[in-house]
């Protein structure tokens, strides 16, 4: 007799835990058959808020860790990708109706995007900072910082997810993550590989549902410092902007992937000052 | 004995102010319909009218400005750029007295300022950018970077023609062309700039210059035709900028308000960290973005730190600011002499207590006594809210980390500063403290080389240095 | 013992009180030092400049070469500066060698300049390097002689070493030889001690060990008396009057050639000590060629040339 498959609930990722939405909604994401795969949560603008405040209380710690560090637990997610790689697949294939092999790719891919930015974190100040001549008796120097908490809005689509949050977390910002529709199944596994990878609580969370909803209460988040909007449709991206200037969020969207813009964009360059005596 | 200091003016011979001004389009002067006066704050006298821009002029400079682009600026080897860029540096170089003198007539500042601090940066930083010109694709900021096309410059009253140069400088080094407009009460050493560019042989309609107001502004961020806005000004008017932009492919530089901190452990080096508490808040008047207006001092020296300021600030010289022995000059404005007693008065009323020191104020003009509020808390506006003006307000605090937790305890991240002999001490503050500066037992310092830009609300983007030059170009193909 | 009350005059407590002065960062002080020195002085307040300088010259000769002739003519120059104009005052002092002291005195005497005063520098000046038995007599010979001011060395070498209570014993030891006869000044040689920290320190430690007045340099090493060391000493007797309600003097020896350099050392006093310094009582500028461009410079004010040094005396 066949056995009885176990079916995962599929919930959000705040602060390293599994939460249900706060609203108790959740949304169907079928297969390209229209057959139901599961019920992800759907966030609200509670959940949203809820993250933020563990994105923000991991902030500064995540951004204290050692860039040897950081750069050693984002190799640790690739590690622990890799071991999901079939289930992942499977999953991808399923919600987004793509082949199990271009699956394969996605993830594969996914898993060397996590390589490259775990070797980015050490290298940051030196591609990003300066030390400059200035005219005077001073050491003048500049370096790149994290700047805070951002939220980005991805496509639907695994890999988008993790070019987005990747790049984010490589500098010590914290995310949190909008994931929109069909990518949300994926999405919360790639959680459970967060929750095995020494990655601090609160640093990445992810709500699943839509972006439609959550992105202006993000916009008009008086504490995020910035938003990566790629995968906002264009003509919705000026009512986004005009929210984000309440605090003059740094609200960015890019065309290309693998590259240190997308870390650098959500940074700040400090330039610190002082006399050179005796 | 007493020794009291003779009047000591600066010579205003040198420079020549037109009777009326207007615009500077595509290389030549055009005439103004409209036009308003700009007058000496320190003495309320009339000494030009400036013409007020309106939307058919910012057209009119964006088209040349477009037409300079694509015909002439954008054609242009990085080299060539370069050597009109060293150009105009020299020439301000050999003009720096007079525009020292005309800066000084029509803002207020001091002449020792003008003349020692904004003209030589400004020459500076025209000297700096055209070393860049053609070293563009060695600057770390992608593969053949590329110019963005036509810059809209929006520019305070509180450092005219540095602020000019800290726009005009880079735009031109990284191939744009530019529309620039002064601020509404300071616009005659824009005016005397656009001479320099003529003199430079500058092709026509690189820099272009719209006087006016707040209007003229709107018309130059509305502009379709402008792909960069850069704007150094009020938080206020950058969020409105930033909104106006919002549903465009403008790139856009914000330089914004501040509330900056100015911790002083109690093992600084008590003397000078008073003259950089001075310097932090008394430079320009305290017109100053990044100025240092929250003093953050450990409880242990508070006392004796308050009394050597005080004492301090009774020799500040107040008056004359063609005087080359004034320290402190007049307010640009009755509006921001207006905004700095509303504040303090919010002061008084919310319990802090004030100092002023005494001053002999001339009949006429502008003027605010150096002042400080002790006894202030978190709670208070005049913690809070910038004044833009010789007011500091000052807080204590009892370990390092609480002061750290004041200093970012603002929606503002332009600058701080940090005054300790310890040099552990000195690192660990300056890696804790939200701001885009930090000045670590020094204050108000500015260098081309220096990047220069705020953290939070104070800010997008960065002007000087590698870091500045990104803010006009985008990644090549 | 007590050392107004601040230190008991072991070397444990005097290291303790100097260990505990704010740092100077060096940066800050020259530039503060720069920015008054752009102050710009002019008309009257130009010529009352020139004539407080003028009364606070110690007017020097600390030559190998020195003779008696040589000193009886600066003495003729210390009571009347400017031979054709009696409204120019006299300089502070006469400083000169400790064998040169009785000469300069009767001469002094004898020309009606007995209210200028003779500074003997003692102490095995310049180097400072002798038994403290001869420098002890020394300066007793040099008050003996009439000298009613001391200029007395430091042990560089000792303080560098950081013995402090060495150098501080020196000075306590050389005041009491001093008395109620002679003034003391305790010189640094700036120039050998490098740091404003350590000229900061040097202030207080003469300072508390009983010095009247605290001099930068011995004319012998330079730099001597830059404006930031300057600054320095004068932010530490404001501030040890402050303390004490003491007020010591202060003294800028060598590199003070011309009236500019002279002007910015009364801006110097005026705006860190204060204008209560502002007499030779409290500030004295030790120099040899500066009187002259003094008085050049009040010529050129009265009668609008410039002047030149045909028109002063050489000696």
């Amino acid at each position: 007799m066949e056995r009885i498959e176990v079916k995962k609930t599929y919930k959000l990722f705040i602060n390293g835990a599994f939460p249900r939405s706060e609203s108790g909604r959740v949304f169907d994401v079928c297969n390209s058959k229209g057959e139901l795969i599961a019920h992800p949560a759907l966030a609200s603008r509670k959940d949203l808020r809820d993250s933020v405040v563990a994105a923000r209380a991991a902030q500064s710690g995540w951004a204290k860790a050692t860039a040897y560090n950081r750069g050693q637990i984002l190799y640790r997610i690739a590690e622990m990708l890799e071991g999901r790689t079939d289930q992942l697949a499977t999953e991808i294939s399923d919600s987004s109706g793509i082949t199990l092999k271009k699956a394969h790719d996605e993830v594969f891919a996914a898993i060397d995007r996590w390589v490259w930015y775990a070797g980015w974190s050490d290298k940051l100040a030196a591609v990003y900072g300066a030390t400059n001549p200035v005219a005077g008796p001073y050491y003048n120097f500049t370096i790149p910082e994290a700047q805070g908490v951002i939220a980005v809005a991805p496509k639907e689509n695994f890999l988008a997810f993790i070019d987005a949050i990747a790049p984010i977390i490589t500098s010590g910002n914290t995310v949190i993550a909008l994931v929109p529709g069909s990518a949300s199944i994926a999405a919360m596994t790639f959680a459970e590989v967060l929750a095995t990878s020494d990655l601090p609580h609160g640093v990445i969370n992810i709500l699943t549902g839509s972006h439609d909803e959550l992105a202006p209460w993000a916009a008009s988040h008086m504490d995020i410092d910035g938003m990566d909007i790629s995968g906002i449709d264009k003509k919705k991206r000026a009512e986004l902007k005009i929210a984000g200037a309440e605090n003059l969020k740094r609200i960015h969207n890019f065309e290309s992937n693998m590259t240190p813009t997308r870390i650098f964009a959500f940074m700040e360059a400090k330039t610190v000052w002082h006399p050179i005596g005796v | 004995m007493t020794f009291e200091y003779a009047p000591a003016p600066e010579s205003r011979s040198i420079v020549t102010i037109k009777p009326k001004y207007g615009h500077f389009i595509d290389g030549k002067f055009v005439a103004g319909r409209n036009h308003f006066q700009t007058i000496n704050p320190a003495t309320e006298e009339v000494l030009s009218l400036i013409a007020l821009g309106g939307a058919s002029d910012v057209d009119k400079a964006v088209i040349a400005a477009q037409k300079a682009y694509t015909k002439t600026w954008s054609k242009l080897s990085g080299k060539d750029r370069g050597k009109y860029l060293y150009r105009i540096a020299r020439i301000l170089q050999e003009r720096t007295r007079e525009f020292a003198v005309l800066e000084t007539l029509d803002n207020g500042k001091p002449i020792r300022e003008t003349r020692d601090i904004d003209i030589p940066l400004v020459a500076a930083h025209f000297f700096y950018h055209a070393g860049w010109a053609d070293k563009l694709d060695y600057a770390g900021l992608g593969r053949s970077p590329q110019p963005l096309g036509v810059a809209g410059q929006i520019i305070p009253w509180n450092f005219p023609l540095l602020m000019l140069a800290w726009k005009v400088a880079p735009a031109l080094a990284t191939g744009n062309t530019v529309v620039l407009k002064p601020a509404e009460t300071t616009s005659l050493t824009a005016l005397l700039f656009a001479q320099v560019c003529q003199e430079a042989e500058l092709p026509d309609g690189v820099v272009n210059i719209v006087t006016g107001n707040g209007t003229t502004g709107t018309a130059i961020v509305n502009h379709p035709g402008i792909h960069k806005i850069a704007f150094t000004g009020s938080t206020e008017v950058g969020k409105s900028i930033a909104r106006s932009v919002a549903g465009t492919s403008k790139k856009i530089t914000l330089e914004l308000g501040g509330k900056g901190a100015n911790v002083v452990f109690d093992d600084a080096p008590i003397d000078e960290t008073v003259e950089g508490i001075v310097n932090g808040i008394f430079f320009n008047q305290g017109h100053v973005c990044c100025a240092g207006s929250r003093l953050i001092l450990q409880e242990g020296i508070a006392e004796e730190l308050t009394k050597k300021l005080k004492t301090r600030m009774a020799k500040i010289r107040v008056g004359d600011p063609l005087d080359k022995n004034t320290d402190l000059g007049a307010i640009n404005s009755s509006e921001q002499l207006a905004k700095i007693h509303e504040l303090s008065a919010a002061g008084d009323a919310e319990g802090a207590e004030r100092w002023s020191a005494s001053c002999n104020f001339p009949d006429k003009g502008f003027w605010f006594a150096p002042t400080i509020f002790t006894g202030v808390t978190q709670a208070h506006r005049i913690a809070r809210e910038e004044i833009f003006g010789p007011v500091l307000s000052v807080l204590t605090f009892r370990t390092p980390q609480e002061a750290i937790e004041k200093a970012n305890n603002t929606p503002f991240g332009l600058s701080a500063g940090v005054w300790s002999e310890k040099g552990s001490q000195i690192l660990w503050a300056t890696q804790q403290l939200r701001a885009g500066i930090v000045w670590a037992n020094t204050f108000n310092k500015f260098d081309p080389t220096s990047p220069f830009g705020g953290y939070k609300e104070s800010g997008w983007g960065r002007e000087g240095g590698k870091h500045g030059l990104a803010s006009y170009l985008k990644e090549g193909k | 013992m007590s050392y107004y009350g601040i230190i008991d005059g072991s070397e444990t407590s005097l290291k303790n009180f100097l260990a505990q002065l704010p740092g100077v960062d060096q940066v800050g002080a020259e530039a503060r030092a720069a920015m008054l020195a752009t102050r710009s002085i002019k008309t009257t307040s130009k010529r009352r400049a020139i004539e407080t300088a003028i009364s606070m010259v110690d007017l020097t000769t600390l030559e190998g070469a020195d003779t008696p002739g040589k000193v009886r003519a600066l003495c003729s120059k210390a009571v009347r500066p400017d031979p054709t104009d009696s409204s120019v005052p006299s300089v502070g002092a006469i400083c000169v060698y400790n064998d040169m002291v009785a000469i300069a005195r009767t001469h002094l005497d004898s020309i009606g300049g007995q209210h200028v005063p003779v500074a003997a520098v003692s102490t095995a000046f310049p180097s400072g390097r002798a038994s403290m038995e001869v420098k002890t007599r020394d300066t007793q010979d040099a008050i003996d002689a009439g000298a009613a001011e001391i200029d007395m060395v430091i042990d560089r070498g000792a303080f560098l070493s950081g013995r402090y209570g060495l150098v501080f014993d020196e000075i306590v030891k050389i005041r009491e030889v001093c008395g109620e006869r002679a003034h003391l000044k305790v010189i640094f040689e700036t120039g050998e001690l490098v740091t404003y920290d350590n000229v900061r320190k040097a202030s207080y430690l003469a300072m508390l060990a009983g010095a009247d007045f605290i001099k930068t340099s011995t004319g012998k090493v330079a730099p001597a008396a830059t404006p930031p060391v300057v600054l320095v000493m004068l932010e530490a007797v404001r501030d040890f009057y402050e303390m004490t309600q003491r007020r010591i003097g202060v003294k800028p020896a060598g590199g003070i050639r011309n009236t500019k350099d002279a002007i910015k050392q009364l801006v110097l006093v005026n705006e860190t000590a204060g204008p209560e310094w502002l007499t030779p009582e409290f500030f004295r500028i030790g120099a040899s060629t500066l009187l002259n461009d003094l008085l050049m410079q009040r010529m050129k004010m009265d009668d609008g040339y410039y002047a030149s040094p045909n028109y002063v005396t050489i000696d």
